[in-house]
């Protein structure tokens, strides 16, 4: 029995280095997660490893090859204790008992198949995952599959390694996010428009108190609801906004130290811009507030439900801000005076849940639904994020291909940073455009490298001219580069590619953070990759 | 095992390595000034290239998979830790069964077992008990870190190797590259270090910012956070309650017993938030890590080893930054020397009296501003003038104390010396290694008026 004890891992210890980033609601959505994998080379198999390390709930691998040589040169899942055992064995077979050795919580599945005649042949086998990654396709199948996936609601996630290049681009109808977690975000305190209760409170505070160790210990919070209404009481009103009124309104804290070395008051002079922020709802917010899905009826979703609850709390409850987020940062003060604080903040950010539970109520009774089908979870963590949400919308491949917005496209290729990820764009569709002509990728065979550089390039100007960019130059080196690339999966850049993947899966199935917004372009050569919107 | 005759032959190298020579074969216009490619280009990585790699843990397994599959075959991996449960959610080389072993050596056998051909070499200790000639035969040294301290001390190992000439130019031969990657959570960095040319550890140290510790007055007076409660208990009260006990974090009942006191603590002053997971997270200061973010900065590592080592395309210059929190942010920034580093520099300059022994040598180490070194050993080309440890070698070289150092260095005016012994760092003693230049007063005169009378 003890021995059996020590070979079991308890999940709340085996993923705490996870679940201090994404928490138990992003590890139960990750477990519930299925992935599907077309093509298991390294690009594809680095990317579910990390998925299966993390505790996804199954993963199914489609692929019809078998165990080649090259395999063993740079897929580290297929190889084995004896490397010629996996030799013509199934490919996504080798790959998947690897797999299930990292992590046997996760469901690991194969189908035999080429990814190329599951798409063809099978279309409704997709319906069954949360997230379809796709790698090494070239743009025709990817083409079919992104329209196989939008049509159900799936999330697409392609990935390519290409020598020292390479792509990842996620493609879905719209993704929202409720829980952000960007990494630097203005605290919510509304220091320029306190509401009674705060203003109350440090009123019943004497800031002029000349005790020294209670002066030391006032909150700052309490300091500039203090000093902006001296402020506004000696102009007119207004708040410090011009420069100088800032700067004035700096030396009315500093003339309010008893010591040089208060640290609450430091803190006042460094946080004085809060007083003077601009009041109301970000353009972020706006646009999603004005969209037109918040217009909502019973086939909208959770979210845009609540962002039509928002829109009404704004109106009217909100007085033209939204739900109070209702946590302070930490701040030099008594416990006393922090704890108070903190309680006048959550009892704010309560009502305002309150209120916006209400009107959900009221929306979903109005479209149909019952409304307790929104859990007041849902509700408060929405509440909580109302200034971080996000709305991803991606453009299909089909719109990307056939319809680029040319100025998008032109700007890229002028801009310093981003042309040479441009070029990469370009010279990857280039190459799948020659493969179909001559059945095989450029610069396979070391004889023909010197023909198929021009190749190549007949290739790009076509992509290029269809794009409706004719005369743009393309870089003679990148050209000549992606020849000598010659499709190989160079083991690194496969890892590094499969990471990006797997990351944006991970934020794409939590619902946390953002996730990629385009295609991200790998640049091997200096590693300065970018990101086009296209 | 299988008998190995009735199997077919394995594959030939050239048909297992195709894609990697595919890079290393054909030339290429955006490559290293020094890439000559070639089809033995690999054998010749594989056969003439060591590669050591510092840590086993989330980066260090990963780097050695990327690096296996790089064509590197002699590769050497040093770390001190065990595996721990909650190292399995993303160092993928480790099982549950392994829970207690050394990482070095799980890692290095599990991927030996994967990739035919490749030999890593496992050391289970402290970087600091290695001799300094151990890491000068690594022609790379790729850094798997999440210590500061760790960092900089292989960064002064490293940089202790660059020679300068007369004219204080760095000897590019005498450079030994570091190629370094940190992640914390979904952010990440890679960076080439090139001794004498790129910037060090050290000349960009205000890239690691030392972390932010509690007033202790704001700990025992006005407590305000479930964080304040924790480290009450874990460095006031513990330390009341169990005279000369120190407390362990990696022991349960230990913890268990910081969670508790702070919960009491936390109610008492009305705070909330204070959790057993809180807890562990704040005493033993633990950076949020997963899968992914590993995966991509040591696959930005193992790509630009290998860059180094074949100039198979342009290096990353120099410092590279990955952040997933929004999108897929990638940026590269060149940062520049500190032309007065300590580390990769010259070396601090110190005069000595010819009559100066290397106990007053070692005493003035401790006063100096710039070193502020205790316990130091000191090394002159790899031979040992006085070492603090082992026993053995302190008793061996303890008669050196009371000889002068100009006796000592054979009567060399100017001579290059290594130091290493404990130095203050953000408030801590952390181990340090220093090169030192040492001139002897009064001889540099003499051996100017010898030069010149001879020429
Ligand atoms: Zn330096």
């Amino acid at each position: 029995m003890a021995a059996a004890a020590v070979a079991v891992a308890e999940p709340k210890t085996k993923y705490d280095r996870q679940l201090r980033i994404w928490g138990d609601q992003g590890q139960a959505a990750l477990e519930k997660a299925s992935i599907c994998l077309l093509n298991s080379g390294p690009t594809g198999t680095e990317a579910l490893k990390n998925l299966v390390l993390g505790g996804i709930g199954s993963v199914t691998v489609v692929d019809g090859s078998k165990v080649e040589p090259s395999d063993l040169g740079n897929n580290f899942l297929c190889n084995s204790r004896v490397n010629k055992e996996c030799l013509g064995q199934s490919r996504a077979q080798s790959v998947c008992s690897f797999l299930q050795e990292l992590n046997d919580a996760v469901k690991v599945k194969y189908v035999e198949e080429s990814p190329g005649t599951m798409i063809d042949t099978n279309p409704s086998f997709f319906s069954q995952f949360t997230v379809v990654i796709a790698t090494q396709l070239p743009e025709s199948s990817l083409l079919k599959l992104d329209g196989i996936c939008r049509a159900a609601d799936i999330v697409l996630v392609a990935a390519r390694s290409y020598g020292l290049t390479g792509l990842v681009r996620v493609s879905v109808k719209e993704h929202c996010v409720i829980e952000s977690k960007p990494d630097h975000f203005l605290d919510d305190l509304r220091l320029h428009n306190p509401w009674t209760e705060l203003k109350q409170f440090a009123k019943s505070i004497d800031i002029c108190d000349k005790d020294p160790v209670v002066h030391k210990h006032t909150p700052y919070i309490v300091i500039l609801v203090r000093l902006a209404e001296k402020w506004a009481d000696a102009h007119d009103g207004k708040l410090p906004s011009t420069r100088q009124e800032k700067r004035e309104f700096k030396d009315l804290i500093r003339a309010h130290m008893l010591n040089v070395d208060e640290e609450n008051y430091k803190e006042a002079v460094e946080s004085s811009y809060k007083v003077s922020v601009t009041p109301g709802i970000s353009t972020e917010i706006r646009q999603i507030i004005d969209d037109s899905s918040s217009e909502v009826n019973l086939s909208s979703s959770d979210f845009w439900v609540l962002v039509a609850a928002l829109k009404e709390f704004i109106a009217n409850e909100g007085n033209g801000d939204l739900p109070l987020e209702g946590t302070i940062p930490d701040m030099t003060s008594q416990t006393e005076y922090y704890v108070s604080l903190q309680k006048i903040y959550q009892a704010k950010a309560e009502t305002d849940c309150l209120a916006m539970e209400h009107r959900v109520k009221n929306i979903l009774k109005r479209i149909g639904r019952h409304p307790d089908s929104i859990s007041r979870a849902y509700i408060k963590t929405f509440c909580k994020n109302a200034r971080k949400l996000r709305v991803c919308r991606y453009r299909s491949m089909e719109e990307e291909f056939n319809a680029p917005v040319i100025s998008e496209v032109q700007k890229y290729f002028a801009d310093e940073d981003s042309c040479f990820a441009m070029n990469f764009y370009i010279l990857l569709r280039a190459v799948d455009r020659l493969a179909a002509n001559y059945s095989r990728l450029p610069g396979i065979f070391d004889s023909e490298i010197d023909e198929d550089v021009p190749r190549l390039k007949v290739a790009a100007v076509s992509v290029l001219s269809d794009m409706g960019l004719n005369g743009t130059s393309l870089s003679e080196d990148l050209v000549t580069e992606v020849c000598r690339f010659a499709g190989a999966e160079i083991h690194p850049v496969a890892a590094f590619i499969g990471g990006v993947a797997s990351q944006e899966v991970i934020k794409l199935v939590t619902k946390q953070f953002v996730p990629l917004m385009g295609t991200f372009i790998f640049n091997g050569i200096d590693l300065k990759s970018q990101v086009l919107a296209l | 095992m299988a008998s190995p005759d009735a199997e077919a032959p394995p594959p030939t190298e050239p048909e297992r390595w195709r894609d990697l020579d595919i890079l290393l074969s054909r030339p290429g216009n955006l490559v290293h000034a020094t890439f000559q490619p070639s089809p033995g280009l690999r054998d010749d990585i594989g056969s003439f290239v060591e590669v050591l790699v510092v840590g086993a843990g989330g980066l260090g397994c990963e780097l050695l998979k990327d690096l296996a599959l790089s064509g590197f075959k002699n590769l050497h991996v040093i770390d001190m830790d065990t595996i721990d449960v909650s190292n399995l959610n993303r160092q993928f080389l480790f099982r549950v069964q392994d829970v207690g072993k050394p990482k070095a050596e799980v890692a290095a056998k599990r991927v030996m077992e994967r990739v035919s051909g490749v030999n890593i070499v496992p050391h289970f200790c402290r970087i600091e008990d290695k001799e300094l000639e151990f890491y000068n035969q690594f022609q790379i040294i790729v850094l798997g870190l999440d210590s500061i301290e760790a960092r900089s001390y292989i960064n002064s190992v490293a940089c202790g190797f660059l020679e300068y000439d007369s004219d204080d130019k760095p000897i590019p031969k005498t450079a030994k590259p570091m190629v370094d990657g940190g992640t914390e959570g979904f952010k990440g960095h890679a960076r080439v270090i090139m001794p004498g040319t790129t910037p060090c550890f050290e000349c960009n140290i205000w890239l690691f910012p030392p972390q932010v510790k509690f007033p202790l007055c704001t700990l025992a007076e006005t407590p305000r956070t479930a964080a304040h409660c924790i480290e009450y208990a874990h460095l006031i009260k513990w330390d009341e309650v169990h005279t000369g006990k120190p407390f362990d974090a990696d022991n349960a009942e230990h913890m268990q017993w910081i969670y508790s006191e702070a919960l009491q603590r936390a109610e008492l002053f009305g705070i909330s938030g204070v959790t057993y997971s809180l807890t562990q997270g704040v005493v033993k200061n633990i950076i949020p890590a997963i899968a992914s973010t590993n995966a991509i900065i040591s696959a930005a590592c193992a790509l630009e080893a290998l860059k180094l080592v074949s100039g198979c395309s342009k290096s990353v210059l120099n410092y590279l930054t990955y952040n997933g929190l929004v999108g897929t942010h990638i940026k590269v920034t060149e940062f520049v020397r500190d032309t007065d580093c300590l580390v990769c520099g010259p070396g601090t300059l110190i005069e000595l009296d010819t009559s100066s022994t290397l106990s007053e040598f070692i005493k003035m180490l401790e006063k100096h501003p710039k070193l502020l070194m205790s316990k130091a050993s000191v090394t002159h080309e790899g031979n040992n003038l006085y070492m603090q440890s082992p026993e053995v070698l302190e008793q061996m070289t303890r008669q050196n104390l009371s000889i002068p150092m100009f006796e000592l260095l054979k009567g060399a005016s100017f001579v290059t010396v290594h130091v290493s012994g404990m130095a203050e760092s953000n408030g801590n003693k952390v181990s340090s290694l220093r090169k030192l230049r040492v001139l002897f007063k009064g001889v540099e005169e003499a051996s100017k008026m010898d030069t010149t009378e001879s020429s």
